[in-house]
């Protein structure tokens, strides 16, 4: 078995009396997408900041990619976008980039041609002459997201990416980290969005008081527990009794039927049905157990507080 | 070492950028012109006295002890110029950087964060460099080209402001890898108060000689060395005849020794050894 993109073991972070980050015991496999989740104060973007080597852990043990927190050698394998994406802002989005890449030890060729293919993904190209003052937040932070994937890197903590952004700039994060998947990239997402983590990630760990209280897995509660909800015309009371065979809590409104499937695969199966049976099927949308649901069932209505 | 010099050229691009070397090229170009001005006028009252008393030898002295005093009077402004400089590039970097977050993604990258303090401080020590060069070189040709004169031990005397200078900003840089911009622009001005008062207490002790006053200047002088080096480097600078006379406020009369000079050297390395600690040190 390869290493752990992360591993930590009772991770804590003391700030004068007020411990940020009580115990972090954390397991994420290289090549995931993980999901770090938790209401405001949770102690995430410390627990990020600790892994980085930005702030030393009080206590506890903590390692990327097999070697200690804070080696340099692999930090080199390692993207970052921090949260508030404050840059040199001095610079242009070309020089900055040109800058973080030597940073990481690209030079020459190489490092202009990575940084003309980053500039053209996030959709920059046209402003790489423009100091990053003149940026707007959005365009900061897919400069910030550029810069994270400059090295190519094994492993991206990604603090709070689309917080920032339009719905464009959100589609483009997520297809960022759909790409980085298929490349077998790690991402550590830290996110409030939790439609963007529902989406994007394989795990989500959910955080309170800096500690783990739960981890999830979401491919495991998107097969079992989808609901879906079907728009057609023609439903008879036959057609709906018979929905029983592929899911529970079945309801029926004029033309609208929803019900909880036990697998999600059984919609091709329903579809098939229903037009066999004659009903004039508009739309069928799966969706699954709202993952703010469980946030809320996780970390109390306090937030934690 | 490769990193080094990457953040030194960063930390150079920022100050064009941010138009600290324009603002400081055009106010020092100002402050050469009005300078040349003011010695131009009083060099040709005293040339047409001279020329009235028939030009003796005493009257050439003369000359040259004024421009002497005028000279100095100039690298003295210089030298606090270069001192305030120095303090304002190191002041908020380390500080201004860690508080607005772009350090960030600097210090994540694979290098060492003594990387990143030392780079910043061989660019400010550069930009030091070409300031004192731009403002002491014109005032020193000014004077030059107007009355001939050029002082003794010049290259010993600006190497000496140049400490001083260099010694402010590594100071200002430990500070600022430790606290706020301004706390450290408080610490460092009135270090450097405390120290130019100290310096005079010490002169005038001298002049009475009374050894307490002189220890009084001395041991401000260990806390903050920059006047002694800047009296140090009048000693060098300074007319043979001045410094028998003792006539102008630029003359030393309690000399700082070769010594003084070492510890200040010390002083600025074990400055930078702190802020190089500090921020190893410090949660980002």
């Amino acid at each position: 078995m390869s290493v752990a993109a992360i591993e930590t073991e009772q991770l804590r972070k003391v700030f004068g009396d007020h411990a940020a980050v009580k115990g972090l015991t954390l397991q994420v496999a290289q090549g995931e997408v993980f999901g770090f989740l938790g209401p405001n104060g949770a102690g995430k973007t410390t627990s990020i900041k600790m892994l980085l080597g930005l702030v030393v852990p009080t206590s506890g043990k903590a390692s990327l990619l097999g070697a200690p927190i804070g080696d340099r050698a692999t930090l080199a394998r390692v993207g970052f976008l921090p949260e508030h994406f404050r840059f040199q802002d001095w610079l242009t989005a070309g020089e900055f980039l040109g800058l973080h890449g030597e940073l990481l030890g690209l030079e020459g060729q190489a490092l202009k041609t990575r940084r003309d293919e980053l500039l053209e993904r996030v959709g920059l190209a046209p402003f790489r002459n423009k100091q990053l003052r003149t940026f707007s937040k959005g365009m900061l932070q897919r400069i910030g997201l550029a810069q994270a994937l400059l090295n190519h890197p094994a492993l991206v903590f990604l603090d709070e990416p689309t917080s920032g952004l339009d719905p464009v700039g959100r589609h483009l994060v997520r297809d960022v980290i759909h790409e980085l998947r298929n490349e077998g990239t790690c991402v550590f997402l830290n996110s409030h969005l939790l439609s963007e983590i529902e989406v994007t990630c394989d795990r989500v760990a959910f955080i309170r008081h800096g500690e783990v209280v739960r981890v999830l897995d979401l491919a495991s509660l998107n097969g079992n527990q989808s609901v879906v909800s079907i728009c057609a015309s023609g439903l008879t009371a036959a057609m709906v009794s018979e929905m029983a065979r592929w899911g529970r809590d079945i309801q029926a409104n004029g033309e609208q039927l929803t019900l909880t499937v036990h697998n999600e695969a059984s919609i091709p199966e329903i579809t098939r049905y229903l037009v066999a049976q004659g009903a004039n099927v508009f739309a069928i949308s799966p969706s699954r157990l709202s993952l703010e649901d469980i946030f809320i069932e996780t970390v109390g209505k306090d937030g934690g507080l | 070492m490769k990193k080094i010099w990457i953040l030194a050229r960063m930390t150079f691009r920022e100050a064009i950028r941010r138009r600290i070397v324009l603002t400081g090229l055009v106010l020092g170009i100002l402050f050469l012109v009005v300078y040349s001005i003011g010695f131009r006028m009083i060099f040709t009252e005293i040339s047409r006295e001279n020329a009235r008393d028939g030009g003796t030898a005493f009257a050439l002295v003369a000359q040259n002890e004024m421009s002497n005093f005028l000279l100095l009077a100039g690298l003295y402004a210089v030298a606090f110029l270069s001192v305030a400089m120095g303090a304002l590039l190191s002041a908020d970097t380390l500080a201004g950087e860690i508080s607005s977050g772009t350090i960030q993604t600097i210090v994540t990258k694979p290098l060492r964060r003594s990387d990143v303090v030392l780079g910043k401080w061989l660019a400010f020590a550069g930009l030091l460099a070409l300031y004192l060069l731009l403002m002491s070189g014109g005032t020193v040709l000014s004077v030059f080209f107007q009355s001939g004169y050029l002082p003794r031990n010049l290259l010993s005397g600006l190497s000496l402001i140049y400490l001083e200078a260099l010694l402010v900003m590594t100071f200002s840089l430990a500070c600022s890898s430790a606290m706020p911009a301004l706390a450290t622009g408080g610490m460092v001005f009135g270090l450097y108060g405390l120290a130019f008062i100290g310096g005079w207490i010490e002169q005038i002790g001298a002049i009475f000689n009374n050894q307490t006053a002189v220890q009084v200047g001395i041991a401000t002088s260990l806390l903050f060395p920059t006047e002694a080096i800047w009296r140090r480097a009048t000693f060098e600078m300074q007319s043979a005849l001045g410094a028998v006379l003792q006539m102008t406020p630029f003359v030393t009369l309690s000399v700082p020794n070769l010594l003084m000079v070492v510890y200040a050297v010390l002083y600025l390395l074990i400055a930078l050894a702190a802020a190089v600690r500090i921020f190893q040190n410090r949660d980002m």
